[in-house]
């Protein structure tokens, strides 16, 4: 633009106190309970894993930023960057190696937000890129999920066992557990039915610790840090609705569909369909719902694309779930909804004052 | 009253309580005012006084050139003390002719004010609208619009309905509240005197439901008359846009580039409709308004009646001078008001509100990137997508941004004020506005330059024809002749 075009100073002289970095951090205060739940029922490796995930996505972010030559106090106050590896740490194994987490923000930061030209400008959830490749690429680390060792109780590990756990890589025996989600899904292709396979995860003695109901609902249970406590994410997610950080329109539709799609096949044949409250309450589907698809950058601007784009993830969601090889859908329909957001975007304009869909002035009706 | 819902709107801080409980003060005369030939939408008006002149109150000072202006009238007795160039009421700070008068302190009315119409209601809408003319009267919530012109709109239009503007939406201004308390009487005389003169049948006053008073006050005031009808709106900005305010009440929505009258339906702001009630009961012209003097910066605010062309310095004065430095001062409200380069430019005919505010208050910051939370998009009230506006604008695609709708962007401003990144979303819209304009005037003059060259090359070759018309006879002569 010229000067002489920015030399009269448009308004408005009023200005909301909203600012992104405000955003940023409510989100992060209203993942907070749900977060300290966790590193509390996962003890110090699952502390050291949080602390190594945030600092190396703000490390990387500075060298981001230093190499694009671009302003590194701002940006890197902004929140965007503690966000993500917040949002990562949040999907990972909660006692999985440092070099995850660090890997994970390489991932992260320089290669799915930098190097598209930086915040807002990622066509794809930063986290959500590192949490699939992660997986893909190390199956075995990923998906070992450990039974709750709260801190403080007896057979939770040392701080120095747990810089063991974390930095040497030496995850002790007889910690790991099924995930409901992962047990079902493994007890399904055994050929046992999902109703069986169901009642069993409470039973199996196989399995070196199984929560009860009450632990399902508490989150006393296995997973990542975000998986577990779903009572207290859903806190978080009304938290940021009454802060008007996000509307009502993704985290419902999400859930919303996840549950139809569940019920529905689930009463068409239970032997192999899970019923919808059990993918509503397992695998992270709040947070996913309420925390990773409403991610601002990612997701369409408008209502009626966010109802579009919810719908979407939560139907690619079952289908993962159901058909495909990975019991945690969330992160690649998340994923694949957001390649299509900008197609979401395109068709989901709202209509001009005056005009038509089409953009024709609207025909003159006088009032009767 | 069924109401019918608006897209969008946002719900700034109103601010209202800083000046809505004062009443209204008239502002003692000023030691010089400075009349501008043009406070208005249209022609500027011609001066038809001299410097050493005296003139009275009321007397007409300049008179209106064209269809599309308005005259303007000495505001008390005094002398004219120059005719000159003065910096006008606008940011860039641009000069303009103007009447500069000294009061001579006795306040005396003209002799020749036109005679009061006992009874508007047996006379033609002509002589009315020729009265509101006159007057100078514009359109006082902002927009300046000659009024009269507004009038006639029911010449070739089917009115059925006056709309009054009394939402006063923008935050801060309480002119209008004041007024409504204070002069209901008078708004719906004048109110009744435009339907008559529109030939509307139906006149509904629209008041924003955070001036309970003034809905009590009109809504006493309007008992008497069946036909008037009150309308308590949601507070929500951009309500008292015309379009928006004609949808919500009438449920009608005007189509992009038509007016309001062309689905019957005439808007007039409540200071106007007692404007009209002046010139048409005591055949006053337009000389004061009720600003606004508000804002953290101001001492003490107030709602005051001043003479038009009274300094904003004046004005400031009256208030007890500036509380705290203000960051800016603002002709207007907040949202869709201009800075004022300084405080020696006068208040016209448009100016609602004069606001000194600091820099907590508006709340300025360097721009954040879009992080595409979609705030823009959904509370435009037009429905815009102001986030892919600016993103066209930004690679200079004007084209594009057209066809997104940029000419429908009424510059309310909520776009900008809601972005949490602190884009200036309105900026780039009215620069990108700017920018349209003066290529349609460029390509005016094109076609222009255009028609002319190819004027002058038809010329050249008819004079050329001509002359070779002109030698041939000469060649040819014997040659015709012998034959
Ligand atoms: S300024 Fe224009 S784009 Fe922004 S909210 Fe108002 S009408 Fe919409
Ligand atoms: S409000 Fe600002 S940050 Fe949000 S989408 Fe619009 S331009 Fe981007």
């Amino acid at each position: 633009m010229s000067q002489a075009a920015t030399a009269t100073i448009s308004g408005p002289f009023a200005h909301n106190t909203n600012t992104v970095q405000r955003t940023m951090f409510t989100v992060v205060l209203a993942l907070s309970p749900a977060t300290l739940f966790n590193l509390y029922l996962f003890g110090w490796p699952s502390i050291f894993l949080f602390a190594v995930t945030i600092g190396a996505c703000l490390a990387t972010e500075a060298i981001s930023l230093l190499l694009a030559g671009r302003p590194l106090w701002r940006t890197l106050t902004d929140g965007s960057a503690i966000l993500t590896g917040w949002l990562l740490a949040m999907t990972l194994p909660p006692w999985a190696p440092w070099w995850i987490g660090v890997l994970g923000a390489v991932i992260a930061i320089p290669l799915s937000k930098q190097a598209f030209g930086g915040l807002g400008q990622n066509l794809f959830n930063p986290a959500m890129v590192a949490r699939v490749a992660l997986l893909v690429s190390f199956p075995v680390v990923m998906t070992a999920w450990i039974a709750p060792h709260p801190l403080f109780s007896d057979h939770s590990p040392s701080v120095q066992q747990s810089v063991a756990i974390t930095f040497g890589g030496e995850m002790p025996d007889g910690v790991t557990a099924a995930t409901a989600l992962g047990y079902v899904k493994t007890e399904l292709s055994r050929g046992v039915p999902v109703a069986e396979s169901l009642t069993e995860y409470g039973r199996d003695t196989t399995l070196t610790y199984t929560p009860d109901l009450m632990d399902l609902a508490t989150g006393y249970k296995p997973g990542s840090l975000g998986e577990t406590s779903a009572v207290l994410i859903l806190l978080g997610g009304l938290y940021l609705m009454r802060r008007r950080i996000i509307t009502w329109h993704i985290p419902v539709t999400v859930l919303g569909t996840l549950f139809v799609m569940g019920t529905i096949f689930n009463l068409v044949d239970s032997s192999r369909f899970a019923p919808g409250l059990f993918h509503v309450f397992s695998g992270a589907a709040f947070l996913g719902a309420f925390f990773i698809a409403t991610d601002y950058v990612t997701s369409p601007v408008s209502e009626k694309g966010q109802i579009i784009f919810g719908i979407g993830v939560g139907l690619l969601t079952w289908v993962i779930r159901t058909f495909a090889g990975y019991p945690e859908g969330m992160a690649f329909a998340v994923l694949l909804m957001n390649s299509v957001t900008p197609i979401i975007d395109q068709y989901t304009r709202p209509r001009l004052f005056g005009r038509t869909r089409k953009g024709e002035p609207l025909p003159i009706k006088v009032s009767p | 009253m069924k109401l019918f819902p608006i897209r969008g709107g946002i719900h700034p801080d109103y601010h209202k309580e800083l000046s809505g409980e004062c009443a209204i003060e008239t502002l003692p005369l000023p030691t010089r005012l400075y009349l501008p030939v043009q406070q208005h939408i249209g022609a500027p008006a011609e001066i038809l006084v001299s410097e050493g002149e005296t003139v009275k109150k009321g007397q007409l000072i300049a008179r209106r050139q064209g269809q599309i202006s308005a005259p303007h009238h000495a505001p008390t007795s005094g002398t004219v003390i120059a005719v000159t160039e003065v910096p006008a009421p606008h940011p860039s700070g641009l000069s303009q002719l103007t009447v500069v008068l000294e009061p001579d302190g006795h306040d005396e009315w003209v002799t020749t004010l036109p005679e009061p119409i006992a009874d508007p209601f047996a006379v033609p809408a002509e002589v009315l609208a020729e009265r509101v003319a006159d007057c100078g009267i514009v359109g006082m919530g902002g927009a300046t619009f000659p009024s009269a012109v507004k009038l006639q709109l029911g010449i070739r239009h089917r009115i059925d309905t006056l709309l009054i503007n009394g939402a006063e939406c923008e935050p801060y201004l309480t002119c209008d509240d004041r007024l409504m308390r204070e002069h209901a009487d008078e708004i719906i005389d004048g109110a009744r005197i435009m339907a008559y003169a529109l030939g509307a049948g139906r006149i509904v006053i629209g008041i924003e439901e955070n001036k309970p008073q003034a809905i009590a006050a009109i809504t006493v005031a309007a008992t008497a008359f069946p036909q008037l009808e009150i309308a308590a709106l949601p507070v929500k900005y951009p309500m008292g846009s015309e379009r928006h305010l004609t949808l919500a009440i009438t449920g009608l929505e005007t189509p992009a580039r038509k007016l309001t009258a062309d689905l019957g339906v005439v808007v007039h702001n409540v200071a106007t409709a007692r404007a009209v009630y002046q010139a048409v009961r005591f055949g006053r012209p337009l000389i004061t308004r009720v600003v606004t003097v508000s804002g953290e910066g101001i001492r003490t605010p107030k709602n005051i009646e001043a003479p038009i062309g009274t300094q904003v310095n004046d004005l400031i004065a009256f208030c007890g001078g500036f509380a705290q430095r203000p960051e800016r001062i603002i002709q207007g409200g907040p949202m869709m008001g201009t800075p004022l380069p300084n405080l020696d430019v006068p208040v016209v005919k448009g100016t609602s509100g004069i606001l000194a505010l600091t820099a907590a208050e508006i709340n300025d910051r360097p721009s954040d990137p879009c992080i595409r939370c979609g705030s823009c998009v959904n509370i435009c009230a037009c429905g815009l997508t102001p986030v892919e506006l600016a993103a066209r604008i930004r690679h200079d695609d004007l084209e594009g941004a057209t066809k997104l709708g940029l000419l429908d962007c009424v510059s309310c401003g909520s776009c900008s004020w809601v972005c949490p990144s602190h884009i200036p979303l309105v900026h780039y819209f009215n620069y990108a506005k700017g920018a349209l304009a003066a290529q349609d005037r460029e390509q005016r003059k094109l076609e222009r330059t255009k028609t002319l060259v190819e004027a002058n090359t038809a010329r050249q070759e008819r004079l050329a024809a001509q002359r070779a018309a002109a030698r041939k006879p000469k060649a040819a002569p014997g040659g015709e002749v012998s034959a």
